[in-house]
């Protein structure tokens, strides 16, 4: 199949229908709205289900309700919208019912702006609803990645019978890309044999988020941590660039990241060695690669359009055993390559002071480290 | 060429900004090059601006922004006052009018004043002066060859304006050939 060019919120929409989602119940909020609006035309025109609810609490609950039923769903929103979807997220992860959320997040916090922003990170892995859990984060840096991870969503949903959110920014909502689209899978016919069915012919089966003692609460709780330890120790997943040689490992992902790659480009072009690990998965988190890294890297350098979230999680993977700076912009601000650029080679040239005179490359244009550099974790 | 060329189409909504901009990455798409297209988004004014960023590459794209960009199409007056300056030197400047009389030109860049509401009108639709615009840009930075944007119309082109095809293929054709040839002018 060739290559065409996709909207990033029609390309994920596609995708969905594509991986066999029978049920889409959503509510419109810009940057996210094309994806609910393919759905309204492309749903009914093969026989699936689209429902624009009354709000974003509504839509959830329908979700809830549909995947008891065992259906392959999913709705989608936009940062203030998922916001009020977090009461409901908390009962489908307490269910054990699979669900797919896509979230393209804007600038926050409260309504914000509708410009691109990775402020919900917390939200999303660390979860804003109620209760000990994380969905499955998945993070996508270009509109062929988010087709590649929507299908992906379903089916790690359906495997862990777990929440997982798909965390577009607007930029990739709102941005076309060649992308290629995998063939229609057919819709699932068979239902898992814990789904809500009619129960004729068979006992009953009861979905419930409620457990009334806490012997019951608690063992359902260590059965939910059991899950989310086979997740991270099954489900990691990350992209690597020039990572073998390099001193500064910059940690970016979703727009973010491609926006670094192109500042280490330009680094790698000045013969600076910087790589940059790009997780794909935010939970689970890539920890155990980072702590690799700590041991070869002198310093990294998370840049983020927030005001710094995935760095927690970066620094609780390098422990210390590495400085751990952060760049980043907020309020649906996104950083240039040229202004990364600049804090990668203040940082490298502070890990590798240039030579005084002669065999550098651009000796005229190398500054000279004014900043004492990266000596402590901050 | 560089093996990255980044243009910004910027003029009034309706003035086909964006379209000539999705033509562009149409075009590189249909070439085999990596291409990516971001459109502004967000509460616009009527009478304001609208823009995209287009990126044509030999390789994979990292940022789809870009401060400074290679080339660049205004279509009206607050987009040359915007962007005319950010054009990095060695760039291309298309200014698609008779607007912004007062601008100073750079020296660094290559600026092109293109009539192309005129030569839009005189092919009988004044909508046509962001094609014009395309063309001129095509002569000028070579990203793409003229018969690219030629096939990019006609696969692309929205099924209501599919009759307009020869006038939109001729409108390109007139804007490029506006544009003196550099090696002969200097």
């Amino acid at each position: 199949m060739t290559k065409q060019l996709w909207k990033g919120n029609e390309a994920v929409a596609e995708a969905a229908i594509r991986a066999g989602c029978e049920a889409y119940f959503g509510y419109p909020i810009t940057p996210q709205t094309e994806l609910l609006e393919y759905m309204s035309w492309r749903m009914p025109q093969v026989g699936r289900v689209f429902l624009q609810a009354e709000s974003e609490v509504g839509a959830i609950n329908m979700v809830y309700g549909a995947a008891c039923a065992g259906r392959r769903v999913m709705s989608s929103s936009s940062s203030p919208g998922v916001s009020l979807m977090m009461e409901g997220l908390s009962y489908i992860a307490a269910s054990d019912v699979p669900a797919v959320l896509v979230n393209v997040m804007r600038g926050g916090p409260g309504l914000g702006n509708i410009h691109p922003a990775q402020s919900d990170y917390f939200q999303a892995v660390k979860f804003g609803g109620h209760g000990d859990y994380h969905p499955i984060v998945l993070a996508p840096a270009s509109v062929q990645e988010a087709i590649e991870l929507t299908a992906l969503s379903f089916d790690l949903a359906e495997k862990y019978r777990h929440v997982v959110i798909e965390v577009l920014d607007g930029s990739i909502g709102q941005m076309m890309e060649p992308a290629e689209m995998p063939e229609m899978q057919p819709v699932r016919l068979e239902r898992p044999a814990w789904a809500l069915t009619g129960a004729t012919e068979r006992p009953k089966n009861v979905i419930s988020s409620i457990r009334i003692d806490s012997e019951g609460l608690e063992a359902h709780n260590l059965h939910l941590q059991d899950k989310l330890a086979h997740i991270r120790g099954c489900e990691v997943r990350y992209k690597e660039y020039w990572l073998d040689d390099a001193d500064l490992v910059l940690v970016a992902y979703g727009t973010a990241g491609r926006i670094a790659l192109s500042a280490i480009r330009q680094a790698r072009a000045e013969g600076l060695r910087v790589g940059l690990l790009r997780p794909v998965t935010l939970y689970p988190f890539p920890t155990e690669r980072l702590a690799r890294l700590a041991k070869q890297a002198q310093a990294f350098l998370v840049v983020e359009m927030s005001a710094g979230q995935m760095l927690e999680d970066v620094r609780l993977a390098v422990e210390g055993r590495a400085p751990v700076r952060f760049y980043g912009r907020m309020g649906g601000a996104v950083p240039m390559p040229d202004e990364i650029f600049e804090v990668v080679r203040g940082l490298c040239y502070a890990l590798r002071p240039p030579k005084p005179s002669g065999n550098g490359h651009h000796p005229a244009r190398r500054p000279q480290p004014e900043d004492p550099g990266p000596q402590g974790a901050d | 060429m560089n093996k990255q060329t980044e243009i910004i189409v910027s003029g009034f909504g309706g003035q086909g900004a964006l379209f000539a901009g999705q033509l562009l990455a149409y075009a590189g798409m249909d070439e085999g090059k990596h291409v990516t297209w971001i459109p502004s988004y967000g509460p616009e004014i009527r009478g304001g601006t609208a823009h995209c960023i287009t990126i044509i590459s030999d390789e994979e794209i990292g940022s789809p922004f870009v401060r400074r960009p290679a080339a660049a199409i205004v279509l009206n007056q607050p987009s040359l006052e915007k962007y005319g300056p950010l054009v990095r030197p060695g760039g291309v400047l298309i200014i698609g009018g008779a607007f912004g009389e007062e601008h100073v030109s750079r020296s660094d860049i290559r600026e092109i004043r293109v009539p192309a509401q005129e030569i839009a009108n005189a092919l009988g639709n004044t909508r046509l002066a962001n094609v014009v615009c395309l063309g001129a840009l095509l002569a000028a930075t070579k990203v793409l060859p003229l018969e690219a944007l030629e096939r990019a119309l006609a696969n692309h082109l929205p099924e209501r304006h599919r009759h307009l095809l020869p006038a939109n293929k001729e409108a390109l054709r007139r804007g490029a050939i506006f544009v003196p040839d550099q090696e002969l002018a200097a």
